[in-house]
């Protein structure tokens, strides 16, 4: 514990020793010096005039899109429909693709350390890492515009988040349950149905529950770069401007995002 | 028990199935499946623009093999940059405001009326996606990254303080109180009783912030909000498959980085 002597010859506490607090002052001064160059960067690509009138701007935006056009909710059905199934046919397919790169993924299931696992690990992070409106784009670029886009760019950019977690999961796992079933003459296949999979359902349902949750909110704004959905309807209210419209539109996006995280929640809460 | 044993002698072992009440699994089953039929009967692919598709698909893998660095390299270059520029800004605004909202947010040490507004903050910004507040902000402020670094910094506020609450309310009250027993004030009882039991969480919470943060703001650009977006969504309209993939190449790559530094620190502070 740092105890320094003062003038008086009075020995006093201090949270940290003198080299301690050194190291401390610099990387502060470093950080601090970081964030002033970024913050100048920032503020030399803004044109400041815009955002000394923007209260005048915002309070116009909202005078615009107030009230919502409340009929205009007719029209949003088949979107929302749109946006369910991308988001829930999307998170299937993740699954189907995530339970075997997990396998192959776990230190304790995969068949090879050395050439498996790391490429799985790269499946993992490379669709992890980049966001499901990238894979939109590029999906649209690939095959057309569309829902089909929308529920493949969700299945993709969840493959790795699933995948992480389950393989966590099963990396976790009680061992003496797998030996006990092994003991019995269990093939590996056996092995995996009785001795692993009961282990990790919990997890595994939690999992699908949870991306679920994320991928409605990711679907919403998915048709913004054309994938199908309601961000179809919305990108169009805002190209033409129509501020009730697109008011009316978050509205029920939000909704939506408050629903499923309830719905996900109470699932999460009954299985766990 | 010897009644419930005996009558499970003699009979076969079966899984027990992960839904106990029959019913109940029927119905989910049942339902599920009519909601795959509708679901899918509901979305139309046009299989043979998808089949057109296959050989644009195939350049696009391929051109993983040859990423393009160079002919963009000033427009990847200055993307890049504000991308990562945008994650400093955003992180370190954002976890500085999101520290006081999430002490607010912690019912066991803020009075009910901050603790409902603080928490209607949170709720309010985990409720509203990053891009849609985007697209507002750049109405608002104008192109550039000032509103990609309003939206990061909100969007890492609703995060943080929400997790930096929980991990407060589950805190050990016994130091606290030991801290308070001293006559501490109130700053000083947060400094010394509260901030050393949720100091590694929140280090890791925040490191896991700049991570995310980096991974949205590389797509703001697409609606305008600054950053390598708008050269990558320019590079997949203009099919310049091979600059595509070196930009998702430096971003999985700056990703990577970010979890490796990420898992670093957090083990050293936990």
């Amino acid at each position: 514990m740092p105890i320094e002597q003062n003038a008086d010859g009075l020995k006093v506490w201090q949270k940290r020793n003198r080299r301690e607090q050194f190291t401390h002052w610099a990387s502060w001064f470093i950080g601090v010096a970081v964030f002033v160059v970024c913050w100048q960067q920032i503020s030399e690509s803004t044109t400041w005039f815009f955002v000394w009138d923007a209260p005048r701007i915002a309070g116009d935006i909202l005078t615009r899109a107030t009230p919502p056009k409340w009929e205009y909710i007719t029209q949003l059905g088949e979107p929302i429909w749109d946006t369910l199934n991308i988001a829930t046919l999307g998170t299937l397919l993740a699954l189907f693709l995530a339970v075997p790169t997990a396998f192959l993924a776990a230190r304790n299931t995969t068949p090879s350390k050395t050439f498996i696992r790391p490429l799985a690990l790269l499946i993992i992070v490379s669709t992890r890492s980049i966001n499901s409106l990238i894979w939109a784009l590029l999906l649209i670029a690939i095959i057309g515009p569309g829902v089909f886009a929308g529920i493949l760019a969700i299945a993709i950019r969840s493959i790795g988040f699933c995948a992480k977690l389950l393989y966590e999961a099963i990396e976790e796992i009680d061992h003496k349950q797998v030996e006990a079933i092994t003991a019995t003459g269990a093939s590996r296949w056996q092995v995996m149905a009785y001795g692993i999979v009961p282990q990790i359902m919990p997890a595994f349902a939690g999992v699908a529950v949870f991306r679920w949750d994320i991928n409605i909110r990711e679907s919403t704004v998915l048709g913004l770069v054309g994938a199908g959905g309601i961000g179809l309807q919305l990108s169009s209210s805002l190209n033409v401007l129509a501020w009730p419209q697109v008011s009316l539109i978050l509205i029920v996006i939000l909704f939506a995002v408050v629903l499923s995280e309830w719905v996900s929640a109470k699932v999460r809460g009954a299985i766990i | 028990m010897t009644t419930a044993l005996n009558t499970k002698i003699g009979q076969p072992w079966r899984k027990p199935s992960f839904i106990k009440r029959a019913w109940l699994r029927w119905a989910l089953g049942v339902s599920g499946v009519l909601y795959l039929i509708a679901a899918i009967s509901s979305i139309e692919v046009n299989w043979s623009r998808v089949y057109e598709g296959l050989d644009r698909g195939a350049a696009f893998i391929m051109s993983f093999t040859r990423p393009d660095f160079v002919s963009r390299a000033s427009d990847i270059w200055d993307g890049m940059l504000e991308s990562l520029i945008m994650t400093v800004a955003a992180s370190v605004v954002g976890i500085l405001i999101s520290i006081p909202i999430g002490l607010g947010a912690a019912r066991n040490i803020a009075p009910l009326p901050v603790y409902l507004v603080c928490r209607s903050i949170v709720a309010l910004s985990r409720a509203l996606q990053e891009i849609i507040v985007a697209i507002l902000l750049v109405a608002i402020f104008g192109f550039g990254p000032l509103a990609g670094f309003l939206t990061l910094s909100f969007a890492t506020i609703g995060f943080l303080s929400k997790l930096l609450a929980e991990d407060i309310e589950s805190m050990d009250r016994v130091q606290a109180e030991a801290i308070r027993a001293t006559g501490a004030g109130w700053m000083q009882w947060i400094n010394y009783g509260v901030q050393p039991q949720v100091m590694p969480r929140l280090i890791g919470l925040s490191m896991y912030r700049v991570d995310i943060n980096f991974r949205e703001s590389a797509i703001l650009g697409l609606v305008g909000a600054g950053g390598i977006g708008a050269t990558l969504n320019t590079a997949f309209d203009r099919y310049e498959f091979d600059t595509a993939a070196a930009i998702l190449m430096i971003i999985i790559g700056i990703v990577m980085m970010l979890e490796y530094l990420s898992g670093v620190i957090r083990a050293r502070v936990q």
